[in-house]
């Protein structure tokens, strides 16, 4: 369909962006093809470890899920803190990717789950690391005149492993995130075995702290470790001072006190289920 | 011009669109249904709040289109005959509204909320209505309002 039309028809699926950039002039498109109806699109299903999400699932059906609550539960705290539930019910995961906003607290979860998204164009299917789609503030690769995402997919958090999903806003409900964080930490032991830090919106786009989280690894996660790894990822960010999210030099700041507090808590789960495992 | 039909408010209703309108905006000015209401028009006030399929969206936000064939209900879909709904009686012994502005994105926030879940705690209310300010009431007798309605529901058996 939207080959017929030559570029001039694009995708909408929950449209709670697409709707605003149409009356402010920022969407040239002259016809909608709305996805939300064709079959096939809205699972949310775990199949040899890894969870798929479809294009049509909604905030707030990620954030309910009990898959996603259990085995991703950063991504259903993410999604639990867009917007209100009105838009939660309508905008989509998929959509949230397709935006390409370095704030998207969606795509910062799926960010630090280090997801890949299937995109269905002319040549055909293919997968690609979310991080590829990135090529800007609010410019993704995935021309949604002449392609779409069908879905997105990562690995399963394992035994041991857990994340925590942080934001920093002057509300608590219906407001754009001055800084969120999304940290996923593996324990094998008393022992970091794996870490993964995103950050946004501190770059053009989400921004995932290599250096922070590598520091982690192989370490007790202690109050000196989880501190270095928290200045390192303040450090690597960089916010731009802004009218609507603060100072530069504040958010520099902050982005050390959310990565902390993101990563206590990822720890204190991790430990929990490793304490488990020795338990049993 | 398309026709789009709906199930709005338990009636099987045709109306007259363009492709681009949105739900709100045919609700006020094409069906007369002005209770309710556009404020921020951008999906940060929840004024414009109705119910789709039993789920809260904002109809300031939500292509018309997308509406067909499902179930639209608004806040002149609650209650019958000149006689409140629960909710909407709560809302009036509790003196939520002061403007009264957001009253009718609230009672059907609070509706959807209650629909799916009977006995919520103070902070799943809270939730439930995060996406409706209030700019007169500081929220609290709107809470309160909805903590009555569970309680008459509840006496009641059902949300009808």
């Amino acid at each position: 369909m939207l080959e017929a039309r030559g570029g001039e028809a694009r995708i909408i699926a929950g449209g709670t962006d697409l709707v605003l950039q149409s009356q402010r002039g920022q969407c040239l498109a002259k016809a909608m093809v709305d996805i939300t109806r064709i079959p096939g699109l809205d699972h949310i299903e775990e199949r040899d470890g890894l969870i798929y999400i479809g294009a049509q699932v909604t905030h707030g059906q990620v954030a309910a899920s009990p898959l996603i609550r259990s085995r991703a539960g950063v991504l259903a705290e993410a999604c639990g803190s867009v917007g209100g539930p009105q838009i939660r019910n309508v905008g989509t995961l998929v959509g949230n990717v397709v935006n390409a906003l370095p704030a998207a607290d969606g795509a910062i979860a799926l960010f630090a789950l280090d997801a890949e998204a299937e995109v269905a164009e002319r040549a055909g299917r293919r997968w690609t690391p979310i991080a590829t789609l990135y090529a800007g503030v609010g410019l993704c690769t995935v021309d949604p005149c002449t392609a779409m995402i069908t879905q997105l997919r990562f690995r399963a958090l394992g035994k041991g492993e857990v994340g925590a999903f942080e934001r920093l806003a002057k509300r608590r409900a219906l407001v754009l995130p001055i800084l969120n964080t999304a940290a996923i930490v593996g324990l094998d032991g008393d022992k970091v075995e794996k870490a993964r830090i995103a950050i946004g919106p501190v770059a053009a786009t989400p921004f995932v702290a290599t250096e922070a989280a590598e520091v982690l690894v192989g370490r007790t996660p202690d109050e000196a470790s989880v501190t270095e790894a928290a200045e390192l990822a303040a450090q690597a960010a960089q916010p731009r001072d802004s009218l609507l999210r603060g100072s530069a030099e504040y958010r520099k700041a902050m982005v050390e006190v959310l990565v902390r507090r993101a990563l206590w808590r990822a720890v204190e789960g991790a430990s929990l289920q490793e304490g488990e495992d020795a338990n049993s | 011009m398309l026709t789009l039909k709906m199930f709005l408010n338990g009636q099987e209703v045709s109306v007259d669109v363009e492709p681009g309108e949105l739900l709100a905006d045919v609700l006020r000015d094409k069906l007369g249904l002005i209770g309710t209401k556009i404020s921020c028009g951008e999906g940060e006030c929840g004024a414009c709040t109705v119910l789709v399929d039993g789920k809260a969206v904002d109809s300031c936000l939500y292509p018309v289109l997308k509406a067909q064939g499902r179930e639209v209900i608004t806040i002149e879909g609650l209650g019958q005959d000149n006689r409140l709904d629960t909710i909407q009686q709560a809302f009036v012994d509790k003196t939520a509204p002061q403007c009264g502005y957001c009253i009718p994105g609230m009672v059907i926030s609070a509706k959807a909320l209650l629909d799916e879940n009977p006995h919520p705690t103070r902070k799943e209310i809270e939730e439930g209505i995060s996406g409706n300010l209030c700019r007169c009431t500081g929220y609290y007798q709107i809470i309160e309002a909805i903590e009555l309605a569970c309680e008459r529901l509840a006496e009641e058996g059902g949300t009808g």
